[in-house]
């Protein structure tokens, strides 16, 4: 079944620069895709406009049954609670510990005290943080802060995760060590993942679904894909 | 209970909101003070100006003075047309012999003068006393009656009554316009210190977003901010209220210049106005932050 589907997309800013043109693709559900490009060809468009920052001006997106691109404003926290964002920059808040960056993604929804207390501790355990629950983001490793803004962003449970360039701040080994995380948690929980990247390593030893872009362009999606330079 | 949990979360975060921005919070909490002290002297004011008005117009009269020679008929019937007029409230008769008991009662040099005169001689009249509801009608009443049959004059305490009243009314419309400037002021000072806390939170409010807050989430921490400030502002117009109210009606024993001003009593009229001026406080704050919120919070 499908969780994502786009029909006859296309995004154009309103300084004139049009970041995608007319893309038509489905994501299944349960399943784990990269979407690879160079700069400028729209990966970063299609994850924003999957959790509705940017509205596409032409076509359909159907994300878990709901029409995203017709969503209004008022509405959009009901598409956001089902779906987590992860972002290359990782954005927790700096004053709070681990534990209540997480929990402030359920607080914000209004969840009741134990259920936040339950599902944080879970969620840290899937990104191996349960023993740093106490520590300050600042005290933590940069691995160590996307893996807290991975808990946040699955703590809620959502069916899709999608991150923007999560490896990007971060060096081979911890990005190894996050795409694990991000594995696990696509195996165990099911959780549908989009991710944006441009490292080739990474895309090359995953072997997953791969859409490719070029200058707002579907021009690839395979399977079992490589990050193939020539297309980018 | 979902909606009382996100109400505590609001009212935690605004009330750390006001702590962690204390400087500036407290400029607008200085400023609604400022406000509601005049605020409450306006409260304090129209309430005493209106209760003496009151005072006055349910004490003022029309004396109609008849002719010498009004028969006791035509007397019942000029009695008669005054019942027809809308705006009297009560009629009294008093016959010159009442007006001269009474007169020879108050001193002992009317008491001589007096009795020298006969009944034909005397200079007073049989009058009606008439009381009127409203007062601001007092001068057209006054002057139809003059052209009724068999009145010789009539009198109102003219000048004195009608000075009064517009006097008390532009007291007013002052205390209201300055009320209304020092509003809009605050309102104004509200809505700059609400900004800045939205923007010293806008990490935190874009994580919301991110994670599915509604719009009332992100919104109503702010919007209690602004009760908040309303509330702390108008602790010290309280306390001026309730302290300072009843300082000043004892210090004049209840009544200004003369016994006819009389202020109205304490209790339970400071109550009334600390709980009017609380909850001006509160809705002036909130009508800031909503206005900050919708300004500068897009969501």
């Amino acid at each position: 079944m499908d969780l994502i589907r786009l029909k006859n997309v296309e995004k154009k800013y309103s300084n004139g620069v049009t970041a995608i043109y007319n893309l038509s693709l489905a994501i299944e559900k349960g399943s784990f895709t990269f979407v690879i490009g160079g700069s400028g060809s729209g990966k970063s468009t299609l994850i924003k406009m999957l959790y509705r920052e940017e509205k596409p001006t032409k076509g359909q997106i159907i994300v878990g049954g709901l029409n995203v691109a017709k969503l209004r404003d008022r509405k959009v926290y009901k598409l956001r609670r089902k779906l987590g964002i992860v972002f290359q920059d990782y954005r927790l808040l700096p004053k709070q510990t681990v534990y209540e960056n997480v929990a402030f993604a359920l607080e914000v929804i209004g969840a009741p005290h134990d259920e936040i207390r339950k599902k944080v501790l879970v969620a840290l355990e899937d990104v191996g943080l349960k023993n740093k629950i106490h520590n300050y983001p600042d005290q933590l490793s940069g691995g160590e802060q996307q893996r807290v803004a991975i808990a946040r962003a699955i703590v809620n449970d959502p069916k899709l995760l999608l991150c923007d360039e999560p490896t990007g701040n971060l060096d081979p080994e911890k990005s190894m060590e996050i795409m694990k995380v991000l594995e696990d948690i696509n195996k165990r929980r099911g959780t549908t993942i989009i991710m944006a990247t441009h490292d080739k390593a990474i895309v090359d030893r995953m072997k997953k679904q791969v859409i490719t872009l070029k200058d707002g362009r579907l021009v690839n999606f395979k399977m079992k894909g490589t990050y193939n330079d020539e297309a980018i | 209970m979902k909606p009382f949990r996100m109400l505590g979360r609001s009212i935690r975060d605004a009330f750390k909101s006001v702590i962690r921005n204390f400087s500036l919070s407290l400029a607008s909490i200085s400023c609604i003070t400022i406000t509601l002290v005049i605020v409450a002297i306006a409260i304090i004011t129209s309430f005493n100006v209106e209760s003496f008005t009151k005072e006055i117009e349910r004490d003022l009269t029309i004396v109609v003075f008849l002719e010498n020679d009004t028969t006791e008929e035509e007397a019942a019937e000029l009695k008669k047309s005054f019942e027809d007029m809308p705006n009297v409230d009560s009629i009294e008769f008093e016959s010159k012999q009442q007006v001269k008991e009474q007169m020879q009662q108050e001193s002992d040099v009317f008491n001589t003068v007096l009795s020298e005169w006969s009944d034909e001689e005397s200079p007073l009249r049989d009058t009606y006393k008439l009381k009127v509801k409203d007062a601001t009608k007092i001068s057209k009443d006054a002057k139809e009656i003059k052209e009724f049959d068999n009145v010789s004059s009539v009198s109102y305490g003219e000048g004195m009554v009608d000075r009064m009243i517009s006097a008390f009314e532009s007291i007013e419309k002052i205390t209201y316009i300055v009320v209304i400037a020092l509003v809009l002021v605050t309102v104004f000072l509200i809505i700059n210190t609400i900004k800045l806390t939205i923007s010293a939170r806008s990490r935190e409010i874009s994580i919301m977003r991110l994670v599915g807050a509604s719009n009332i989430t992100i919104k109503l921490p702010f919007i209690i901010e602004g009760m908040i400030l309303g509330a702390i502002g108008s602790i010290v117009p309280i306390l001026f209220t309730t302290y300072g109210y009843i300082a000043f009606y004892n210090h004049f024993d209840g009544h200004l210049y003369s016994e006819v001003i009389r202020l109205v009593t304490p209790y339970p009229f400071i109550y009334q106005s600390a709980l009017i001026v609380l909850i001006i406080g509160i809705i002036v704050g909130m009508i800031g932050s909503a206005g900050a919120v919708r300004r500068y919070l897009k969501v």
